[in-house]
Order: structure tokens, then sequence, then C-alpha cells
């Protein structure tokens, strides 16, 4: 146990921190003092500079000017291992697990090497008992979920006895129930004198877990709070500098016609670790916004890629746009067909990160804007196409038609989102709109797609933020090891029950649901 | 101390153009201290391999010689490097192109009644032949997963070995005393001369040809942008709706396509006649071709006319100066390694950063 510390010295300090990448400050005077005993809450949009502080505290980065300090000691943190050393552990948000082997194989890999695997073990479950973190030694990692395996990573942290734990976005892929179990844990960690920095989005648990906060926008503290005495608006408010409106629904539209039916969709799996589809059926009306919850890796990818068109269904009828059966059919056709889509990965998937953004908006709307003539491409066309879009969702970047890889992540996917939005699909596929997306932006996103809802289309919003569902789906499902829950209007279900099925634990309604009874569920939630 | 590389965040237009050029110039000073290690004098040297070729018009006319096989295989490969797809066997297309379309020179060798039509068909036939020997690698990837670097490479020594047998057998000349050629073709199976008396034939418009046609469809065709699309980043082009399995095949036959047919251009221009060995390597040569230009088909042109001037040059070396064919090689090496490395360096900054490598 790490001694407790009290008094006006802080653990650690970090004092006029700058770092600078060329000519861009990540960080620029960044002062942050951590007290033992506290969760201290970092917050701030992406791109506040949160991570690179983050990586200062832990040795991977080197600031340019200012210092580390430990109990009032100037100290250097070349590596990692120094960090280590100085008693600072991270919970990444990333897992670095190797999937093929155990669980006691993982830790033993970052522990020293005269440790036996019998101490090991021995470590592991006195850990374990003492947290609450129970995990199975031998089982391989592959086999786990992601709550199981955020408990390895901290594990692997506690066993160094850190008195600095940092963790970045750690409920970011835990259901609910898990984030629960972890705040319990980070309490425990608390009440033993150990400090923590915590480091989320998520305002709601902020406000609930940490007792001071600090908040970055554009490299430099901007506010520092008490978060318990603050509302959820006004830490967004702090974070962006303005404040953030809530999206409104279109009230009162009535449905239109079911213009999305998934009937029986089953879908086997290719890769090792993918995840099968198992019957799913789902219909989307015109004017209504369905959301599909579920921790990640639970078969969005393959929902998305099977609405999409880049896997085919097994037979044409299991999906239908409009009343056409489209299950065989490639992405353009299903385009031609009215459909748009916003896969979730915006480098490399939705974008090409190397070709500019005229480049990209003909990426996804050469066969449905007009973009070509006998294979000829229209440039005049397609850059004007790329303009409107960026004009009309504020996309901020550097020059009139610069690479789509050098936009931050949230003005990248308002170009992505704008571009589909924009084609007034009829129908509209989302994975995951505002992932790492700042509160502005993604409200603006939110926006747009509610008000695409309002001009009749059908939308289907792949999610693991319960609380977007909550704000901008009429009804919602549950995504679950394949399996899709009957969706039901977000009015009449709770956080609660949707974060059980998110586990596994619903029970009833995984069941699918005839097309008729979806229509009378399906009255607009707001 | 670990090397980091960070990208430029403002790149000049003006350096990316400029270091291709220093690149060439630091090239050009390792291959003179080399000279002078080997007791030769660098400005002679220079003068010889860079100079010499280009104050004469004969030397000038093989210097646009060679350099046309060249730009026109390297054209077609960088569609296919392009899309990220080897084709490594652009030799062994050539040698088909040459072989098939020269045979149907020595089929209607003699031939009476009016003969127009043989110098089209050739062309049609080498360029054909060409594309069906690189979907052989293509098929074999799309269809069963078989890695065409090993495939395409493979199928070079079929080709040449086929191109032999040929030369030898079948297609011998029957009144040629037994060389191992075939008969010299009709005038009618043959390019025509640019300029009478000279060796600079129709093939070099064809490479010219080539560079503006590859220009516009990788700039201005949905097909460039498809080949783009899937080199930048392969699910994004699956995203796109653009199929790999076509993509594939396609890049293959255009590569094939314009290996055929400088491979027929080669035996209906300059040699005249189907013999056991039709190519200097140029199929190979290409690929340092295509990446000396950047996948560029301008920049290709530019790259064959510099690797060609040192072909030329690097023979009057050995005849005047007694230098190796092999330093030649080297230079060639040293050039493109030159080369990519100042594009790295206009694209990338080099940090040195204190502290040890984590």
């Amino acid at each position: 146990m790490p001694p407790v510390t009290e008094g006006p010295t802080p653990l650690f300090g970090a004092y006029g921190i700058v770092k600078r990448f060329g000519d861009f400050k990540a960080n620029d005077g960044v002062d942050l003092e951590i007290r033992a005993g506290e969760i201290h809450a970092l917050l701030g949009e992406n791109g506040a500079g949160k991570s690179t502080l983050m990586k200062i505290l832990y040795g991977l980065l080197e600031p340019t000017e200012g210092v580390v300090t430990h109990r009032g000691d100037i100290v250097k943190l070349a590596n990692p291992e120094a960090a280590r050393a100085l008693g600072i552990g991270m919970v990444f948000q990333h897992f670095s697990l190797c999937e093929n082997l155990t669980v006691a194989e993982n830790i033993a890999l970052v522990m020293p090497r005269s440790l036996g695997a019998r101490a090991l073990k021995k470590k592991m479950s006195t850990v374990g008992t003492t947290y609450g973190l129970h995990l199975d030694p031998d089982r391989p990692v592959w086999s786990l979920s992601a709550g199981e395996r955020q408990r390895i990573e901290i594990i692997r942290c506690l066993l160094q006895d850190p008195r600095l734990v940092i963790l970045d976005e750690p409920t970011s892929v835990l259901t609910p129930g898990e984030a629960e179990g972890l705040f319990t844990v980070l309490e425990r960690l608390r009440d033993e004198g150990r400090a923590l920095l915590y480091i989320s989005h998520r305002l709601d648990e902020v406000r609930r877990l940490c007792s001071r906060a600090t908040i970055l926008r554009g490299g430099k503290v901007v506010g520092a709070c008490d978060p318990r005495q603050e509302s959820a608006r006004s830490l967004a408010a702090m974070m962006v500098g303005v404040q953030v409106g809530e999206v409104k629904p279109p009230s009162g539209v009535p449905l239109g016609p079911e213009r999305l039916v998934l009937s029986n969709l089953s879908l086997t799996t290719s890769g090792l670790h993918g995840t099968a589809l198992v019957d799913i059926s789902l219909t989307v009306a015109g004017g209504e916004i369905v959301g599909i919850a579920g921790i990640a890796g639970n078969g969005q990818a393959e929902l998305f890629d099977a609405l999409s068109g880049e896997a085919l269904a097994p037979e044409a009828g299991m999906v239908a746009f409009d009343g056409q059966p489209v299950g065989r059919l490639g992405i353009t056709q299903r385009r031609r067909h009215g459909a748009c889509f916003v896969p979730e990965e915006r480098n490399g998937h939705a974008a090409a990160p190397t070709l500019s953004l005229s480049d990209n908006a003909l990426l996804s709307r050469h066969a449905t804007a007009g973009l070509s003539r006998f294979g000829f491409l229209r440039s005049a066309a397609t850059k004007a196409l790329a303009q409107h879009v960026i004009g009309a969702f504020d996309v901020r970047k550097a020059g009139p038609d610069p690479a789509a890889g050098t936009l931050s992540g949230g003005n990248l996917q308002k170009f992505l989102m704008g571009r589909e939005i924009m084609a007034e699909p009829g129908i509209l596929v989302v994975n995951q709109p505002t992932w790492g997306v700042d509160a502005l932006a993604a409200a603006h996103i939110r926006q747009a797609l509610l008000d695409l809802a309002g001009r009749g289309a059908a939308l289907l919003v792949i999610s693991q933020d319960l609380d977007e569902l909550f704000e901008i789906a009429g009804r919602i499902a549950v995504l679950h090891d394949g399996t899709l829950s009957r969706a039901v209007p977000a009015s009449e279900t709770s956080r609660e029950a949707v974060g059980l099925l998110m586990g596994g634990s619903g029970g009833v309604g995984t069941e699918a649901v005839a097309p008729s009874s979806t229509r009378e569920a399906a009255s607009h939630a707001h | 101390m670990r090397i980091d590389l960070s990208p430029r965040t403002n790149r000049s237009r003006l350096m990316d153009g400029f270091a291709p050029i220093l690149a060439f110039v630091v090239a050009v000073a390792i291959g003179g201290v080399v000279v002078a290690v080997m007791g030769r004098s660098p400005a002679t040297a220079f003068v010889t391999y860079f100079i010499a070729p280009l104050s004469e018009v004969w030397s000038l006319q093989e210097v646009a010689l060679k350099a046309a096989p060249l730009a026109l295989i390297a054209i077609g490969l960088a569609f296919c490097f392009r899309a990220n797809v080897w084709n490594i066997g652009a030799e062994g297309q050539f040698v088909i192109g040459g072989l098939f379309g020269g045979w149907i020179a020595v089929a209607t060798h003699g031939a009476g009644g009016s003969t127009f039509w043989v110098l089209p068909l050739m062309l049609a036939v080498g360029t054909l032949a060409g594309v069906a020997y690189a979907l052989i690698p293509a098929i074999l990837k799309v269809w069963l997963g078989v890695s065409e670097i090993l495939t395409s490479l493979m199928l070079v020594y079929v080709a040449e070995l086929l191109l032999d047998y040929m030369a030898r057998g079948p297609l011998r000349d029957p009144a040629g005393y037994n060389f191992p050629q075939s008969v010299t073709f009709d005038d009618a199976a043959r390019l025509p001369y640019l300029m009478e008396g000279d060796t600079l034939h129709a093939g070099v418009l064809i490479a010219l040809t080539a560079v503006v046609v590859a220009t516009i469809v990788l700039a201005r065709t949905l097909f460039g942008f498809e080949v783009r699309v899937v080199g930048a980043s392969p699910r994004a082009a699956r995203f796109a709706g653009f199929s790999d399995v076509r993509l594939t095949l396609a890049v293959f036959a255009v590569s094939g396509g314009a290996a055929g047919l400088a491979g027929i251009a080669e035996v209906a221009g300059k040699i005249g006649q189907l013999q056991p060995s039709i190519s200097p390597g140029y199929g190979f040569t290409a690929i340092i071709v295509a990446f000396l230009g950047r996948l560029s088909p301008v920049g290709i042109l530019v790259a064959a006319l510099v690797i060609a001037l040192t072909t030329i040059g690097g023979e009057g070396a050995q005849i005047d100066l007694k230098l190796p064919l092999d330093l030649t090689r080297a230079f060639q090496g040293l050039l493109l390694a030159l080369v990519l490395g100042a594009d790295a360096l206009s694209r990338y900054r080099v940090l040195f950063v204190p502290g040890t490598a984590t």
C-alpha cells in the first residue's frame, strides 16, 4: 500500500508544460496538480491536448518546455519505465493485449522476468480479491469481453502498486453495468490514497466520480472546477467555449411507409474474430430514426457491411430498400436505390486519407451525383459538390481542397456526414455518427440527422453512446453477439434496461419482431 | 537517441519538384568519387556518360529508342503499382508480345497482294498476347489467392524459354544457314522510320502517345480514380463500390498490354526479326523507371530518358574508359535509392530526439 500523503505539496505536478509538434502547440503552458486520494478529471474536446499531456506524464512524450514534479521535486520522465519507477501507471483506451495469449501470459509480459508463474498467479488473485477484479488467469484473451480485457489492463497496472493511475476514456467500451463495477474499483483506489487522473468525455461520469477537474481547450488550461458543483451542460460549455444547444427533434412528424426492412438476415463471418449475424429482423419507416445499441464487437461492423452491400446477404429478400430486394446487390447499386452509408472508421473506410476532399466526395457519390460522364470525371461538378458540403457543414480545414487525412476527426466526420446527408438519401445507415467528435460538432451532426428524418428519410444509427441514442432515436434495439433485440420506443425503455441487453442478460425481447407490430411501436418517442 | 520522421506541414511545391534533381546531383557526385577511386578522371567520365550521348544525332536517337520501350512498359506498370498490385513479370509480357506479334510477320513473309493490314495486326496481336499472358498471374491471384509477385516473375522465364525454342525451332528461317533466328521481316511488317536514313522508328511515337493517354486516364477518368483510390486505401475503394477483383484484372491487362506492345514495337522496329533473345532486360529496368518517375506518366518519360542516357553513356564508358557495365547498373540503382530518399525527405522532416527509444 502506498503511504497516504496529505498537505499542500501535490503528489504530482506539471508546470508550464509546452509541447510543440512543428509549429503546432499541442500543450501551451499547461499547469496541473494531482493530489493523493483524489480522482482528478482532465476534460477537453478532441485536440484540446489531453492525450499529449497524459503521454508526457507517462513518459511517452517529452515536453518542449516545462517540468514535472513528484512531491515537489523536479523529475525527468524520459520513458515509461522511468514513470513506472515513480509509481505512475496507465490504463490505455486501446488495449495492448495479445489476443492469442492467456490472461496470465499477458500480465507476465509486462512484469519483471524474475517473477515466476506461480507467484504471478498468486499476486493476480490477491489483487483480484482485494478489488473485485475477477479473472480466470488461464483463459485466452480473445474469448474475453471488452470489460474483462480492461480488467487485465487494470490488474497489470495495479500489480506495480502505482501511486498515480491515469485512465484514458476507460468506459468507452463498457456496458453501463460494467462501468459501475469500474467506478467501485476506482473509488476504492482513491480511498486507499492513490491519485487517479480520469480522462473522459462522458460528463455524467466525471460529475459522479471526480472531485476536481482541469479543463483544456486549444492546448491551454481554461478552467478548473469541482465537477460535482457543475451541470453536464456547464462543463460542456467550458470545454467548447460556447453554450452547446440541445438538439431539437421535429415534433409530430407522422411516420411514412416502411423504407428499410431486414427479414431474418443471417450472415456467417469469414474472419477469425468476427461476429456472425443471426436471424436479424427490423423495419425502419420513413421519418424515423432507429438506434442500434451494443458494445463494440457484437456484430456492428458486420451489420453495417450487410446493409451497405460491402457484404452480400445470402438471399436478396433479406434486405429490402423501399420494397425492393437488394440483399444481393453491391454498394453502388444500393446507392442507386437511394441509400447512403457512413461507416465507423473515418480514415481508410469512409475516406481515403491521402486523397483530397473533392476526390473523397467522388468516392461515395460517383455513381449517384452525375459526377462522371462516359467514364470521364466532371471535376468542376465534383469540386462544387465538395465545397457545398464544406460550406453547409462548417468544415474547418487548411487550404481550399486539402487531403482528408489532414482534417481533425470532428471536421472530417462533419464532411463525411454532410457528403451523405446532402445526397438527400431515402435511407441512411450510420455507424457511430459522433465517435471522437467534440460536443459542438456532435450536436450539429445529430441535428442534421433529425432534420433528415424530418424530411421523410429512414435512418438506422448504430452507436455505442447510449446518451446519443436516447437523444435522437425513436426506437432502440440492442445488438448482442450477432442477435438483435426487439426495437422498443425510446420513451418506453431506460438506459438500465438497454444496458442489461447490451450485456446479454435481457432474457426477453430477443425474438424477431413481426413487421405489423413494429408499426404500432413506431410512434415517435419525442 | 531516436530518429523520428514527422510529416511536413507546409510542403513547398518547388521542393517537391527539386528533390529528384538534387538526388540526381548527389548520385553523380557519389559516382564521381567511385570513378576517381577506380583511377579515372571523374570529369571525363561525366562527359562520357552524360554529355557525349547528347552531342551526336545517332546517339540521341539511340537514347530515344532505348527510352521508348522503358517508358511504355513503366507506364503500364504504374497502373499496377498505384493499385498495390505487383506485376514483376513485364519482361515476360514484353517477350510474349514480341513473339506472337512477330509470328504474324513470319507467317505473312513473302505473301503477295495488299499487305497494309500486316503491321496493325502485328501490333494488335502483340498487345493482346501481352494482355493474355499478364492475365495468368492476375487470375491466379483473384481466384486462388496466389501471390502475383512469384507467378508473374516465374512466367518471365517461361516466356524467355518459349521464345528461345520458337526462334531456334519452328520459326527459324529455313534458308538461314541454321542461325537461330527467323526470316527478316518484310517492309510491310516493320515500323516505319520517322526520317529517311535514320534509326528512329515510329515506336517512339507509340510511347509518347501512351504518356498522353495515361496522363488523361489517371487524372480524368473514373477508371483512373479507381486505381488511385485502391492504391490509397483499399477498404475505402470497396466502400466506393470498386471491385478489387475487377481492378486487379484490369491493371494487369493494362500493364501486360503495354509491355506486349513495347515487345512487338521492339521486334517490328529495331530488330526486324525474331531472335532467341529480344530484350536487354527492359521489363525489369522499367520497374526502376516507374518508381523513378514516381508512377506518373510524365515523370516516367523523364526517368526513361535518364536511364536510357546512362545506359548509352555506360556503353561509351565501357569502350572509351574501360569502365565496367556493372558500374552503370550500380549507378542506376543508386539513383533510384536517392530519388526515393529525397522524396521521403521532402515529405517528412527528420527529428533527432534525445533520450532512449521507447
